[in-house]
């Protein structure tokens, strides 16, 4: 019988109180993280391209990150004078905002979780859905064919590789849902949530094995359609450099590109997140406390996208989109039907 | 975006203009593509030039033979040995000037090294263009291992005056001959390393294969030349075509393929590297002691009132030279047939109905270089 975790709410007692502690802590540790991201994929591509990467800044360049946000700060806010202004200003926020949000929802330990809500990993897709909403406002609002490409671009391979991403998802907790389990919440037994990440963490720590080992196909799905939804590469085509200079956000300059940068890595850590919670076990793991395993594990698949990113050329915008609908998406829908069947049936 | 604002020059109205350079980050210098386009795919294309003349043609007509030497690098600065040692070559058929042995292996040894530094810059740049950023930096690497042999002898890394009529300014030592033998070994393993990181990735395969298709006729009626022609299965070169220098003294095959697409350029460069490590290593075998320029060279001459053609295959295929002499210090006229100019005029027949990043990769993978374009 293992409890369930207690929220960051309900421990403060205050729910203002609370989600305000919340929203500072995230706020804190998407921006530590970003910084940390930049720094680590300079050093990572360095690495696997034999060169140095930053070493000026601090020890090991760890601070060359802090003196490029600094720059991006103090730089002058250019608005190009052909842009639609309404649109061109808020794209920024409407990438950035959702982002943060959808972090508040994940347990990073056994006693630590900012929001337990009881549709999390439903929430975090609509988020992730949002957020293409900010990078199309800022392809049109740009007014620039370039930066148009690039939005249309991302809008079609985000809703193309949701349908994967979602339904692997899908799969585990449908699996998840039908567990034996022996969960308690304030001394009674509950049912699982398979939508919570706190009820998915806790019943891999509590049957002391990961989700990948019952949902190997689901993973790989997932790893992919999630390097898709965040524009990384080798499916990197909204802001493809080689072809559309910088996609959606040619137009954008100073603090505002630096939004959709962080936009970009904060997504990353974010998917991350879930692939932890829903495939590695969340914060379980022996020896170590909680959240070091948990970040451990993120920080894998960071690394793992990063070495993918420097590694692979790009795919084709038509390749792209066929290798999504002709092989992900059955795959993803068989993966289902074959977890549904056992589910029910075994 | 302002709806009434009617697209002009477009042969349909939901056909649009996107233009693509001269400042752009894959255009390969200042080339400038017209785009007319339907959502991703080119309908018509037309590529703008001229934003790096320099008048190298018209420069020829205004000063001694000797003062062109400097100018037939910057040409084209990626095979800037080539050309120049070309050009000293068509003087030298002009005039009649017999070589020393030992500058003519020498030649041959510095020609084929800088044909391996253009076709790795070739490899690293066109991977880049599909995406893939890490080969730049291991191609950038072992060219360096050129540069910095060449640069020894030479006095510079990219832009080469080192020939001169009848020779060599400078002779080559033990320190150079030794690190060419070592690059010759480093680059046969590397290759291996290249065939392993780029030739192998599936999206390296899917994003080269069956795309740009140069086919024989095309070729013909364009005058492609270089690793394109030979892509698509036509065995010319004009080192076997038509010998200069002593190249026919050397073992080498002429690797060509028929697929013609940007996978085929892709292998035919890389098995031209291996030819070129083949000639090196002949050369530096064969390199005899001697001279390396004729006991009086000739400073100041007056060429034979005529016209004559020389033409060397450089980097990027068949460089050819038309003298004409007016029996004065300077040529009456020298009209520089470069190979990028032919083979980027073949593009707009071949970007008909791709789709925008194909246009990229298919431009990359004829290996232009602007300056050799606009002259």
């Amino acid at each position: 019988m293992s409890p369930l975790p207690e929220t960051l709410v309900e421990k403060v007692g205050d729910d203002t109180l609370g989600v305000l502690l919340g929203v500072a802590g995230v706020m804190v540790l998407l921006t530590i993280n970003a910084l940390f991201l930049v720094w680590l994929e300079r050093k990572v591509s360095a690495w696997i391209q034999r060169r140095m990467g930053p070493t000026e800044v601090g020890p090991f360049g760890a601070f060359q990150t802090i003196a490029d946000m600094v720059k991006l700060l103090t730089k002058q806010l250019i608005t190009p004078r052909h842009v639609d202004k309404p649109l061109y200003h808020l794209a920024p926020l409407v990438v950035f905002v959702p982002v943060v949000a959808a972090a508040a929802l994940f347990p990073f330990s056994q006693d630590l979780v900012l929001l337990d809500l009881d549709i999390g990993l439903v929430l975090v897709f609509a988020f992730g859905g949002l957020s293409f909403i900010g990078i199309f406002m800022a392809g049109w609002g740009s007014n620039n064919k370039y930066a148009l490409l690039g939005a249309m671009r991302s809008v079609a391979q985000n809703i193309s590789y949701e349908i994967p991403l979602i339904l692997s998802a899908l799969s585990v907790v449908l699996m998840a849902s039908t567990m034996d389990h022996g969960m308690v919440e304030n001394g009674q037994p509950v049912d699982v949530n398979g939508l919570s990440f706190a009820h998915l963490a806790a019943l891999q720590d509590d049957k002391g094995f990961w989700f990948i080992l019952l949902q190997p196909v689901a993973g790989v799905i997932y790893f992919i359609a999630a390097l898709a939804e965040t524009n990384r590469a080798p499916f990197d085509i909204p802001e493809a450099e080689s072809e559309l200079i910088a996609g959606f956000h040619t137009e954008y300059s100073g603090m505002r590109f630096a939004l959709f940068f962080f936009a970009e890595y904060s997504n990353v850590f974010i998917v991350a997140m879930v692939a932890t919670v829903l495939f590695l076990g969340g914060w379980s793991g022996p020896l170590l406390p909680g959240p070091v395993w948990f970040f451990l594990k993120v920080y894998a698949l960071v690394g793992l996208t990063m070495w993918v990113r420097w590694t692979f050329p790009r795919l084709r915008f038509d390749q792209l989109m066929s290798f999504c609908w002709a092989f992900l998406i059955p795959l993803s829908i068989l993966n289902l039907l074959v977890t549904a069947f056992i589910a029910r049936v075994v | 975006m302002d709806a009434s604002h009617e697209p002009e020059g477009v042969s349909h109205p939901d056909h649009y203009i996107l233009n693509m350079g001269p400042q752009h980050p894959s255009m390969h210098g200042v080339l400038r593509l017209r785009l007319e386009m339907l959502g991703e795919q080119i309908i018509e294309a037309e590529p703008i030039i001229g934003y790096a003349h320099r008048a190298h043609e018209k420069m020829a007509e205004n000063r001694n033979y000797l003062m062109f030497l400097p100018n037939t690098s910057r040409v084209d600065y990626l095979s800037g040995m080539i050309y120049n040692i070309g050009y000293c070559q068509a003087v030298e058929k002009v005039l009649d000037i017999e070589v020393p042995e030992r500058a003519q292996y020498i030649r041959v040894i510095a020609c084929e090294l800088n044909r391996i530094s253009s076709h790795l810059l070739w490899i690293g740049t066109y991977v880049m263009d599909i995406g893939g950023l890490t080969p730049f930096l291991y191609c950038w690497d072992d060219r360096e291992q050129i540069l910095d042999l060449l640069d020894r002898v030479t006095g510079s890394r990219l832009t080469y005056c080192y020939g001169r009529f009848g020779g060599l300014t400078a002779d080559v030592d033990d320190v150079f001959v030794d690190g060419t033998r070592r690059f010759i070994d480093r680059m046969r393993t590397r290759l291996v390393e290249y065939d392993k990181l780029v030739r192998q990735n599936v999206i390296f395969i899917e994003r080269s294969a069956e795309v740009g298709v140069i086919d024989q006729d095309t070729c013909r009626r364009y005058g492609v030349t270089g690793p394109t022609l030979r892509a698509a299965g036509v065995a010319y070169d004009v080192r076997k075509a038509e010998p200069y220098g002593i190249y026919d003294r050397f073992e080498f095959a002429i690797p060509t393929t028929t697929a013609g697409d940007c996978l085929a350029r892709y292998d035919v460069r890389i098995r031209e590297i291996e030819e070129s490590l083949k000639i090196v290593e002949q050369a530096v075998r064969g390199l005899p002691a001697g001279p390396i320029m004729p006991e009086k060279p000739k400073k100041k001459f007056k060429p034979p009132e005529g016209e004559s053609y020389f033409a060397v295959e450089a980097a990027r295929g068949h460089f050819g030279m038309y003298l004409v002499s007016d029996a004065s210090e300077t040529p009456f006229k020298l009209k520089l047939r470069t190979p990028s100019f032919s083979n980027l005029s073949s593009m707009p027949a071949v970007l008909r109905d791709t789709m925008v990043a194909d246009t990229i990769a298919i431009v990359g993978s004829i290996d232009i270089v602007l300056p050799e374009i606009d002259r």
